[in-house]
């Protein structure tokens, strides 16, 4: 694509949206570089912000017509390099669809644009309803963002992720087709767009309405914070929870060296000497949550907690969650540098799986902290290095891979809620065979057949689409003129 | 007519492959409750028989996961995990002999009153395995609860209607069974006030484990189930709700409780007459009861969902039509899709209620990628995909 075209492009973008909102000069682009995992850098050609389906319909459709491709973004917050743009394609930036468009608390629904952030939602629908998905970005990441990603959060255990609350979208294809899949309602007929498109990664097209299921807000929550001499038996109280049949709103669990950072932060009180911390939180109707939460603090005693400590009160409730979602930023306090792992594990193999973390930490010689959704398996090894330090950088991605590999090897999952983007689109064969990528390929095809969206992305290895085969032979039906061929 | 029996996942890929060089449309099919259901497939050569592929491969109770091949029968499944504490929460009417397979309940994304609490069979779906009309069996989705490498092919899957590929096994999560349950339930013959009650609960943070509505033989009923550690509590306030509502209100427990979920799961099939699920929204349910009544129907319903399931009687096959249609009429603009129907009936009508598919044109180049020649159940589904 030569600079020519994609100054007519851009041309074309100021005349659909305005001159203000179309971005070309380097020193503006550079903003957008990188998601945020900023070692992923790359410049895009041209940036436009539309502000209305119609405008990225107009936009997407130009970039079809030249055969310029681009990728979406929302507030850059993804941690995989999803939003990372294309050399001389174009970005589409969606944070200015921000309106929120109906909230039918009626029917428990609400219809947002993609730009309106996650916390904006629990803000919309008022403290009676409740929108669990709560990525600890939440106050900046995108609704749209979310989707693209089916993120989750520290609530999803109980509660489910982001798929499980997606009801319908309004899609702009990569053909700049506008199309509606699913809706306020449940089980409309024909595949479920909905599932497919959700986790997607930007890589079938953009979503420029979200229609979001809503529950009855919780009406009660208790929540502890109990310390173990170290990870294992933490662990046994987490799978004895589980398999006591309790359903706690969350279980998350940091290690000693994850403590330290976080209280040097935060100053929550948690005990510098703990070897775990495990953060339980039991919410629902209030006479259930105190039949089940003297039992779980009964299990962690069990599994040889060396303390308990309780929130009293929302403001002590609000500490001990100051730690956790404190904890990737606090890493900063103890380590120059840091790399995120998102890996997921079958809840029974932790004991194994921190062992071997712990094995490879000692072997690359860099310190490891652990942060993580227990209840769920997915955890999150937090590999600290120093990037001033000759190689230091290349070991600590060498040690997350590995770390990734131990975790697909116990039965996990490459990736439990960051998305595969960029950063682990290598591992993607560790995980699947090449029938399975090309069943994915399928999917992708079916949307996308000229490739042009989030190109490079999620798939190891580039795929061709080429053409559908295959005679075409009439429905009975449709011969008698009953059903419609699409 | 051939029928192709199967006994490993490879086998069907192999069938299909088949099937797919030699132009042979095949009928999917495994416990055959639901033959009845979507458009008289098209021009079928043979049957693959998908019934041969059962049992539980992994019941990993620790992680509540399990792994079960996709022609085992769901109350067999059930009986695994019961035995273990646990349950899948997915609870349709199992049909005729109790022979409807996870494999068949999931490829047409069938669901009874747990949908409430646990949602439906796609989000209970942690992975599939599937044979491919190329001969491959590929996979999505791991066995973790939570994992989000890769396209979700499960969920495009399910409710596909074996059109894609047919499912061979499949990746679920599981859920503790309740220590125990409780039954509160409303009585009325006012439309209105079953609205009130059903409502009233709904935006209650009660956490019920089911939240249904019925409408039989000019009665209607509210069906609120209580589950988990502590009830008596939750259940003096969901009496409450239901009595303040104006519902003639009782508590069920034991035998009683448990037959009165079996009834609302029967009534969303039917042997002879027809059935039709209405997409309508949870603040609706009284409007579609109000059909329902006016139809001679017999409904259940989903209130968070808006899903409530009419059972016409059996009828002549231009009645049938003309009731359908009245149906369709009367609940514009929801989707009536015809679930249950005779094949004259279904031959006539439009089943899917087409209109209702988003992006169709797009739903069709799905078809094209995953079967491009056509052999996986043609015709049956939306549109004659
Ligand atoms: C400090 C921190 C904490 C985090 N914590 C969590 C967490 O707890 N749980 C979690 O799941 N994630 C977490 N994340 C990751 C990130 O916030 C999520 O992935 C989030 O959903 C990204 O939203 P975004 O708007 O920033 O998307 P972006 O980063 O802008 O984009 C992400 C992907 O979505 C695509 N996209 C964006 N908008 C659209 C659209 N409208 N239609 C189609 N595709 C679109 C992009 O192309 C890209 O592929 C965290 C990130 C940070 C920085």
């Amino acid at each position: 694509m030569g600079g020519k075209d994609l100054r007519a492009l851009a041309e074309r973008f100021a005349q659909i949206c305005g001159p203000h909102r179309v971005l070309t000069d380097r020193d503006r682009l550079a903003t957008y570089r990188s998601d945020g995992l900023l070692h992923f850098q790359v410049m895009p050609g041209v940036a436009v912000l539309p502000e209305t389906t119609a405008e990225v319909a107009a936009v997407v459709a130009a970039c079809h017509d030249a055969g310029v491709p681009w990728v979406a973004r929302g507030s850059g917050t993804g941690l995989s390099g999803g939003a990372v743009p294309v050399e001389d394609g174009v970005l589409i930036v969606l944070s200015r669809m921000r309106r929120i468009l109906d909230v039918d608390t009626a029917n428990l629904r609400v219809v947002v644009e993609p730009g309106v952030t996650n916390v904006q939602v629990s803000q919309a629908i008022g403290p009676g309803y409740y929108y669990p998905p709560d990525p600890s970005s939440q106050i900046v990441c995108s609704i749209g963002g979310n989707v693209a990603e089916n993120s989750g959060g520290a609530h999803c255990f109980k509660y489910g992720f982001t798929t499980n609350y997606v009801m319908g979208l309004e899609l702009v294809l990569p053909d700049g087709e506008v199309v509606t899949v699913g809706g306020k309602e449940c089980d409309l007929p024909g595949y479920d767009l909905v599932g497919a498109f959700v986790g997607s990664e930007g890589t079938l097209g953009i979503a420029t309405k979200i229609v979001l299921r809503l529950i009855p807000a919780p009406e009660h929550r208790e929540t502890l914070v109990a310390y173990f001499n170290d990870m294992e038996h933490a662990g046994h109280a987490v799978s004895d929870v589980v398999a006591s049949g309790i359903l706690p709103g969350a279980i998350e669990m940091m290690d000693n060296l994850a403590i330290r950072a976080t209280e040097e932060a935060t100053h929550a009180g948690y005990p510098l000497d703990a070897g775990a911390a495990l953060i339980i939180e039991v919410d629902g109707p209030v006479s259930e949550c105190k039949a089940t939460f003297d039992e779980v603090v009964e299990i962690c005693k069990r599994n040889g907690c060396t303390g308990v400590r309780v929130a009293e009160d929302e403001h002590q409730r609000q500490l001990i969650w100051k730690a956790r979602k404190a904890a990737f930023a606090a890493m900063g306090r103890i380590s120059p540098n840091y790399y995120v792992q998102d890996s997921v594990i079958p809840r029974t193999g932790l004991a194994e799986v921190l062992n071997r973390i712990e094995q490879l930490s000692r072997e690359h010689r860099l310190r490891v902290a652990n942060v993580f959704h227990a209840g769920d398996g997915n955890l999150h090894p937090l590999v600290l290095y120093d990037h001033s330090v000759e190689g230091e950088a290349e070991r600590a991605e060498k040690l997350a891979g590995e770390i990734v590999l131990a975790c697909v090897h116990a039965g996990g999952s490459i990736t439990g809620e960051h998305g595969v983007g960029l950063d682990k689109k290598a591992y993607m064969a560790d995980m699947f065979a090449e029938e399975d990528l090309d069943c994915f390929q399928k999917l992708r095809c079916s949307f996308d057949p000229e490739q042009l969206v989030n190109p490079g992305k999620v798939m190891p290895t580039p795929r061709l689409c080429g053409e559908v085969p295959g005679p075409y032979r009439q429905h009975p039906l449709e011969r008698a003129g009953v059903a419609e061929r699409f | 007519m051939e029928i192709l029996r199967v006994s490993t996942a490879q086998d069907a890929a192999d069938a299909l492959a088949d099937a797919a060089q030699h132009g042979r449309p095949l009928r999917l099919r495994a416990g055959g409750t639901k033959s009845s259901w979507g458009n008289p497939v098209e021009d079928v050569w043979g049957v693959l028989d998908l019934s041969g592929l059962n049992g539980v491969i992994e019941h990993n109770e620790g992680d509540l996961t399990a792994i079960v091949r996709a022609g085992t029968r769901l109350v067999e499944a059930q009986e695994v995990f019961a035995r273990a504490g646990q349950m899948l929460a997915l609870d349709p009417y199992p049909g005729e002999g109790a022979a409807a397979t996870i494999g068949g309940i999931v490829a047409t994304g069938d669901s009874g009153p747990l949908r409430h609490r646990f949602a439906a069979a796609r989000d209970l779906v942690l992975g599939i395995r599937f044979a491919t009309t190329d001969g491959k069996v590929a996979r999505s989705g791991s066995k973790v609860i939570k994992n989000v490498a890769g396209y979700d092919l499960g969920k495009l899957f399910t409710g596909s209607f074996g059109t894609l590929g047919a499912i061979t096994e499949v990746i679920l999560r599981l859920h503790p069974l309740p220590r125990a349950r409780v039954t509160a339930l409303g009585r009325d013959s006012d439309v209105g006030r079953i609205e009130a009650g059903a409502r009233a609960l709904l935006a209650k943070p009660l956490e019920l484990e089911a939240l249904d509505v019925a409408w039989r033989d000019g009665v209607g009923e509210v069906l609120a189930r209580i589950a988990g550690a502590e009830s008596e509590e939750r259940t003096r306030r969901t009496v409450a709700a239901l009595e303040e509502a104006g519902l003639d209100t009782v508590v069920a427990e034991g035998d009683d409780e448990a037959a009165l979920w079996e009834r609302q799961r029967a009534s969303q099939r039917s042997d002879d007459g027809i059935v039709v699920r209405v997409s309508a929204r949870p603040a609706e349910i009284g409007r579609v009861l109000a059909a329902a009544r006016s139809a001679r129907a017999a409904a259940v319903g989903r209130v968070a969902f808006g899903l409530v399931w009419l059972a016409l009687p059996a009828m002549d096959t231009a009645d049938a039509v003309a009731a359908i249609d009245h149906v369709r009429a009367r609940l514009r603009p929801y989707a009536c899709v015809v679930l249950d129907a005779p094949e004259s009936v279904r031959a006539k009508v439009d089943v899917w209620h087409s209109e209702h598919a988003g992006a169709p044109a797009l739903m069709r180049r799905v078809k094209e990628r995953f079967d491009p020649r056509r052999v996986c159940n043609p015709g049956i589904f939306v549109g004659g995909i």
